[in-house]
């Protein structure tokens, strides 16, 4: 369910990190969370979800993380592999979209990637748009979610989103008044 | 407004929009692709019983055609059963192509209208003037349950592209060259719109290949305006759509506020153009790329295989012999451009150069099936994407060209300026 507040380690990646390349296309028939999860990031960093296994990490990223093909196995792979967050400076927009519809928070944030050390302890505050760093202690803003993304992601995302309300007009509706 | 505002506030049933709002749009055409079973699963979830409306929905079979696991042929059965539950008649199985040249072939797009898919390369839609997104499996079953979708209002970008297209130059070196001036994320979060005397000029099929692009600068949809070009194949595939566009009255305003930014693009220069491994950004002309011995040449899907790239393809090719250390793999975007080719003897020059043809459908360029590449191989390719492992091996290179510089070098071996041989 829902966490307005994240912490954890983070795990440092690059620029223009695409689909592909966090979840490879030969695996894209493949619909269950545990055998998705084995092939996250496995052509860039090997075991990844060995790796990350039994702690809580946030992926922090570059420009453009997610860039490329549409496909929601790419989000999924990393939520099923136990990615808490991703933090970037930029999202590719399909990759941002379905990271929210499965429940995925993320965040944008420029120059994470120049504040940040592999391993580092981070906590994301999403309600109030703000990330805290450690060792020396200090808080980074970023826009927070418009109210219409934060109540997807509220609602673990949006298939209970859509379980619960059947329609989007309801959430729209509401704001527009 | 600019025609995109109009097609969000039409479809948003509002009397304007404006960049950043969040709005709430009908979906005119929804299509599923073979690679997203998790669409059923995810509508099921979401308590899914019956379709919002199935003459509003196709699916396309073109990214495992024909299924190469048995995982790939369980995940096709299903969608056509669930498309036979459902009453979805635009069921476009394994013989048909990609969905970006099945979808218009079959008169389903048309100007004004707002079509999303489980597709990234769907921004190729806006040259036909429709407002065109990819979207990803859950967001689709959203739209299959409800037939609605949000987007916040993107700002939009304009491209003008003035000069004359020099001999063997095609719409994928224009782009290519775009895009390596422009950068991958230009346009993220935002739509392009493509204008100036060169696009007039191009034929549809060109014009397909810069919007189909645009999203590897991250665009979310495209547009050019659509002409007396776009009449006549509308009028050819689907005259009623033609007619209820015209209905539409779309105001033709130019507004310089509109734009969030214009860039300008003289290419009467512009030479063959190659993107080097392993982005689709590091693009350098044909002449710095020459003689980087290749293995594999692949001209086709939905970026570079339609009639005019298989045409220009088989001119090169006319009674020559790839080279031995060259497979060559023709991958048409549809079939019915395979059986025009066939029928203009393109097909007949590509197998006696020594192709292999490949069944109409994305092919190889995702690195499922039919042509993936080992470690330490080269391959240059017509499609859209470079990314490590892309086409199989992390540990091939795929370098990104026009189907006349792939033909070229199919016959020498090693990247070749395709002027040589025309």
């Amino acid at each position: 369910m829902f966490k307005p507040i994240i912490g954890g380690k983070v795990f440092k990646v690059g620029h223009d990190i695409d689909t592909d390349q966090i979840y490879p296309g030969r695996y894209l028939y493949l619909t269950l969370p545990n055998e998705i999860a084995v092939h996250a990031m496995e052509d860039i960093i090997s075991d990844f979800s060995k790796k990350i296994a039994g702690e809580d990490w946030i992926i922090v990223a570059g420009k453009n993380f997610g860039c490329g093909s549409s496909r929601e196995h790419a989000p999924r792979a990393l939520l099923c592999a136990g990615v808490k967050a991703i933090v970037a400076e930029s999202f590719g927009r399909i990759f941002y979209r379905n990271a929210i519809n499965v429940g995925l928070p993320v965040v944008k944030c420029l120059d994470i990637i120049k504040k940040t050390h592999q391993g580092n302890l981070i906590k994301i505050n999403l309600q109030d748009g703000l990330i805290t760093l450690y060792n020396p202690d200090r808080e980074i803003s970023f826009e927070k979610y418009p109210a219409q993304l934060l109540s997807i992601l509220k609602s673990g995302g949006l298939i209970s989103y859509m379980k619960k309300y059947r329609k989007y007009s309801h959430l729209i509706g509401k704001l527009d008044n | 407004m600019h025609p995109i505002y109009q097609i969000l506030s039409r479809a948003s049933k509002r009397n304007s929009v404006k960049p950043g709002e969040f709005i709430v749009v009908n979906v005119d055409l929804a299509e599923v692709n073979d690679l997203y079973l998790q669409v059923l699963l995810s509508f099921k979830e979401m308590g899914g019983d019956r379709v919002w409306n199935p003459k509003k929905i196709t699916f396309v079979m073109d990214h495992y055609a024909p299924a190469p696991t048995i995982r790939a042929a369980e995940n096709q059965r299903k969608m056509r059963e669930f498309a036979s539950e459902q009453g979805i008649y635009n069921f476009f199985d394994i013989n048909r192509g990609v969905c970006h040249q099945v979808m218009p072939e079959a008169g389903l797009i048309w100007p004004g209208m707002v079509l999303v898919a489980t597709d990234s390369h769907t921004t190729t839609h806006g040259a036909f003037g429709a407002f065109s997104t990819g979207i990803g499996a859950t967001d689709m079953a959203a739209v299959l349950l409800t037939g609605k979708i949000w987007f916040k209002v993107p700002e939009i970008i304009k491209i003008n592209i003035q000069g004359r297209i020099g001999k063997g130059v095609m719409a994928k070196d224009i782009i290519l060259h775009i895009i390596s001036q422009l950068g991958t994320d230009i346009a993220l979060y935002k739509a392009i719109e493509f204008d100036g005397e060169t696009v007039k000029e191009m034929s549809l099929d060109e014009r397909l290949v810069l919007c189909n692009m645009s999203v590897e600068m991250g665009a979310k949809a495209t547009y050019i305006r659509p002409d007396e070009k776009v009449r006549e194949y509308l009028i050819d595939v689907n005259s009623g759509k033609y007619k209820e566009y015209k209905m539409m009255k779309f105001a033709d305003d130019e507004n310089s506020k509109d734009y969030e930014s214009v860039y300008d693009f003289d290419i009467s220069n512009l030479e063959p153009q190659i993107a080097l491994p392993h982005r689709v950004d590091n693009v350098v002309p044909v002449s710095q790329a020459k003689g980087k011995p290749i293995q594999q040449a692949l001209i086709g899907t939905c970026t570079g295989g339609r009639m005019n790239d298989i045409k220009i393809a088989a001119q090169i090719l006319k009674d020559k012999k790839i080279s031995p250390s060259v497979r060559l793999l023709i991958v048409p975007a549809s079939h019915k451009i395979l059986q025009k080719c066939i029928e203009l003897g393109y097909i007949q020059t590509l197998l006696n150069a020594g192709a292999a043809l490949v069944t109409p459908s994305c092919g190889p360029c995702l690195g499922a099936h039919e042509g993936v590449l080992s470690s330490g191989e080269s391959c240059i390719s017509s499609s859209s994407r470079n990314f490590p492992g892309r086409m199989g091996s992390k540990e091939a290179k795929i370098f990104l060209s026009s189907p006349a510089t792939a033909a070229a070098s199919s016959i020498k071996g090693v990247i070749t300026d395709p002027r040589e041989f025309l």
